[in-house]
């Protein structure tokens, strides 16, 4: 075992203790378990760190190009972006409905392919991790904009139908949860334009042509034009609550089938087995 | 020494007894005294609220002290003690340690987790240290009972949800608004119960208030109490879109505000939420509104549920509680035997040691030819004697003080040696906190 894969499987590892942490903290209402949680993940998020700086270092490439890679790419961003919310909002509910998401994401690049590929030399470009990290930290920022909105939802409707089952006790409040749907977008949607851009850039200066209506570039365009629909939704005429919960959520369905779903089915230059190409 | 307890509370006695064997705040010198008087009892603390009358005490004898205590109690108030016999409880030893704790945790409260009885058991303690009738023992149970009550509010949720309607309308808003300190409130129609509510809401920080009423002079007067502004009943809907909060209480007959005035009312606030309160019956508020988004319409028996999930939220968090409880009980019950085995164990072997080192002294007098080997063979065989003879006692008084027959251990050896009673060392105690408490 290679000393990326070593410690990637130790992140796995922590990652699962925060998430059982996080879960039993907000189920037993207690606040400490919460508290260990969070800097379980912090531990788990350094060693994150230190998995994708091994592996850039063995591969010499950037570490998203199989989907192992960019599954624990995404994971990471993850983590780090929830971390850096959590320095604003201290919500350990968040952690509880976040942190799941990132164990899921690794477990799933656990289960890919951890053979190394080797990157085409004409996309060989500091374009690379440029775009890999906006579009990636763009994810993370829609996945906790999701995940909130997820809780958004099962509080309003118990603040709604006046059902006051434990849920209740545990989420935060709707207004919170409100703002972090609008502080996501107002992050997510600037990094994920960033991020189309740096790949049309990258992709001129790797073939010529900026765009090419492959299916990963047009799934994330469709999922541009539905952050943007909902910020103008928000700006102007008042979308809030409900509707933007759902509307993040329906984002980042749209966001993880452009992230997946264009791999396993269909081809183009972003599914991870034509990088070799 | 064994902690007792003799009393009653609203599980056992009703009101009426309750107020005739209570004792005034403002003249507790006196019974604390006469408690200290009676036969078989060293350190005295009463707690007497509309609730409950305990008297605490610490006892060598506690059956005795029970007794004694059960008749002052009678005494005291010139009422028959058979009057009042089957309303009395007592508790002795860990049973008693058990009771305080939960009393001071708010687990006995006719309304689990109410925040006043710990004030009032520290009042009740303040008496005790003031008159001097607690002392090693009292003071230190008192600080752990403090500080487990402390643990539980902490720990469990037992306090951390309203059991009254006003203050359930206040945690509802945060659920909502998660802060208030920049939200608004209207009150329609100056009711009482709107007036309390509305109290609740400034005193959590709502910071402007709008009054209006059928009568612009009683909105006036009430805006004027919350350093409000008061709006003329006919144009209150041109204000709503200003605030977050509405609670109305009108005497009206038919809805004041329906479906279609909100919806356009919510447009002008860009969709930001609101909160509407309708205490009144008939209700005031259309309960259509409640379908639009972003609006959260509660009457007053929405309140009542509110309360009722609470109160159950209350009840489940209460095992937790017991839990803790439980936990500190041990604790303290250890320190309590230890008080006396730890004292007797160092007296037991500072009482041989005495004896060994005399009747060596004595030895070494008589036989002055001795080496200096010689000396110190006979000086290790005489430790040796003395440690294999404690090591039985010794290891039986450690293992023992835990459970009944601890004491009675500890009283046989210090007969059989005449030991010296032990000296009440005074045992490091927590601090009281006095932060007053926030509800």
């Amino acid at each position: 075992m290679t000393l990326d894969i070593l410690l990637f499987k130790a992140t796995l590892l922590v990652y699962f203790v925060a998430t059982l942490l996080y879960l039993i903290g907000v189920i037993t209402r207690r606040e400490q378990l919460g508290h260990c949680a969070k800097w379980t993940l912090v531990i788990g998020f350094v060693a994150h760190c230190a998995t994708l700086g091994a592996r850039w270092a063995a591969t010499g490439f950037p570490p998203a190009a199989s989907l192992y890679e960019a599954l624990s790419f995404f994971s990471w961003a993850l983590v780090g972006i929830y971390l850096l919310f959590d320095l604003r909002y201290r919500i350990a509910a968040l952690g509880a409905f976040v942190c799941p998401l990132a164990l899921v994401l690794m477990i799933g690049g656990s289960a890919a392919s951890k053979q190394v590929t080797t990157v085409n030399p004409i996309l060989d470009s500091w374009w690379f991790p440029v775009h890999v990290t906006l579009a990636f930290l763009g994810y993370a920022v829609f996945a906790v904009a999701a995940m909130a909105g997820v809780m958004y939802l099962l509080q309003e409707r118990r603040v709604k139908a006046k059902k006051f089952s434990g849920l209740f006790f545990r989420l935060p409040s709707l207004d919170i949860l409100d703002s972090i749907n609008y502080k996501c977008l107002s992050f997510g949607f600037p990094l994920m334009t960033m991020g189309i851009i740096s790949g049309a850039i990258w992709a001129n200066s790797a073939w010529g042509g900026y765009w090419r209506w492959e299916p990963k570039e047009t799934g994330a365009l469709v999922t541009w034009f539905l952050y943007a629909a909902l910020l103008h939704g928000r700006l102007t005429v008042g979308w809030r609550g409900r509707r933007a919960a759902i509307f993040a959520i329906i984002g980042f369905i749209c966001l993880l089938f452009t992230f997946l779903g264009v791999n396993l089915l269909s081809g183009g230059q972003h599914t991870f087995r034509s990088f070799g190409g | 020494m064994h902690i007792v307890v003799v009393g009653l509370s609203h599980h056992t006695a009703p009101v009426e007894i309750r107020e005739r064997l209570a004792f005034a705040p403002t003249a507790m010198e006196k019974p604390l005294r006469r408690i200290l008087e009676l036969p078989a009892i060293a350190e005295a603390l009463i707690v007497s609220t509309c609730n409950r009358v305990e008297l605490y005490a610490a006892s060598k004898e506690p059956d005795s002290a029970v007794a004694a205590l059960r008749r002052f109690l009678a005494d005291y108030h010139g009422v028959p003690l058979e009057e009042i016999e089957e309303n009395l409880y007592d508790y002795q030893g860990e049973d008693a340690i058990r009771h305080l704790f939960r009393v001071s945790s708010s687990l006995d409260s006719m309304i689990i987790g109410e925040p006043q009885i710990l004030g009032q058991i520290k009042t009740a303690y303040g008496y005790a240290v003031e008159f001097k009738t607690a002392g090693l023992i009292l003071n230190r149970f008192l600080h752990k009972a403090f500080s487990v009550a402390k643990r539980v509010r902490t720990e469990t949720g037992i306090a951390s949800s309203a059991v009254s309607g006003s203050f359930a309308a206040v945690e509802l808003a945060r659920k909502i608004f998660d802060r208030l300190d920049d939200k608004g409130v209207m009150i329609i129609g100056a009711g009482e119960m709107c007036e309390l509510a509305a109290r609740h809401f400034v005193s959590n920080g709502v910071s402007r208030v709008l009054v209006t009423n059928r009568t612009f002079e009683r909105a006036e007067k009430l805006a004027a109490e919350f350093q409000g502004r008061a709006v003329p009943f006919e144009e209150f809907t041109d204000h709503l879109a200003q605030v977050d909060i509405v609670l109305t209480s009108t005497g009206a007959p038919t809805f004041i505000l329906g479906h279609k005035q909100m919806e356009e009312i919510l447009r002008r606030r860009k969709n930001r939420p609101m909160f509407l309160i309708d205490i009144a019956v008939p209700r005031d508020v259309d309960p259509k509104v409640n379908d639009l988004a972003n609006v959260y319409l509660y009457d007053v028996d929405d309140l009542q549920g509110v309360v009722q999930a609470n109160l159950k939220e209350r009840h489940k968090e209460a095992h937790r509680a017991e839990a803790i409880v439980t936990e500190e009980i041990g604790q303290f019950h250890l320190w309590l035997a230890n008080l006396e085995v730890k004292p007797t164990i160092v007296a037991l072997r500072r009482r041989f040691e005495e004896i060994s080192s005399q009747e060596m002294a004595k030895t070494f007098g008589n036989h002055k030819d001795l080496t200096d080997a010689q000396r110190k063979g006979i000086e290790a065989m005489t430790n040796a004697i003395v440690n294999k003879l404690l090591h039985r006692p010794v290891s039986l008084l450690k293992r023992t003080q835990n459970d009944a027959s601890g004491e009675d251990y500890v009283d046989a050896v210090r007969e059989l040696f005449d030991l010296p009673a032990p000296l009440a060392d005074e045992a490091p105690l927590e601090p009281i906190d006095d932060d007053p408490d926030n509800r």
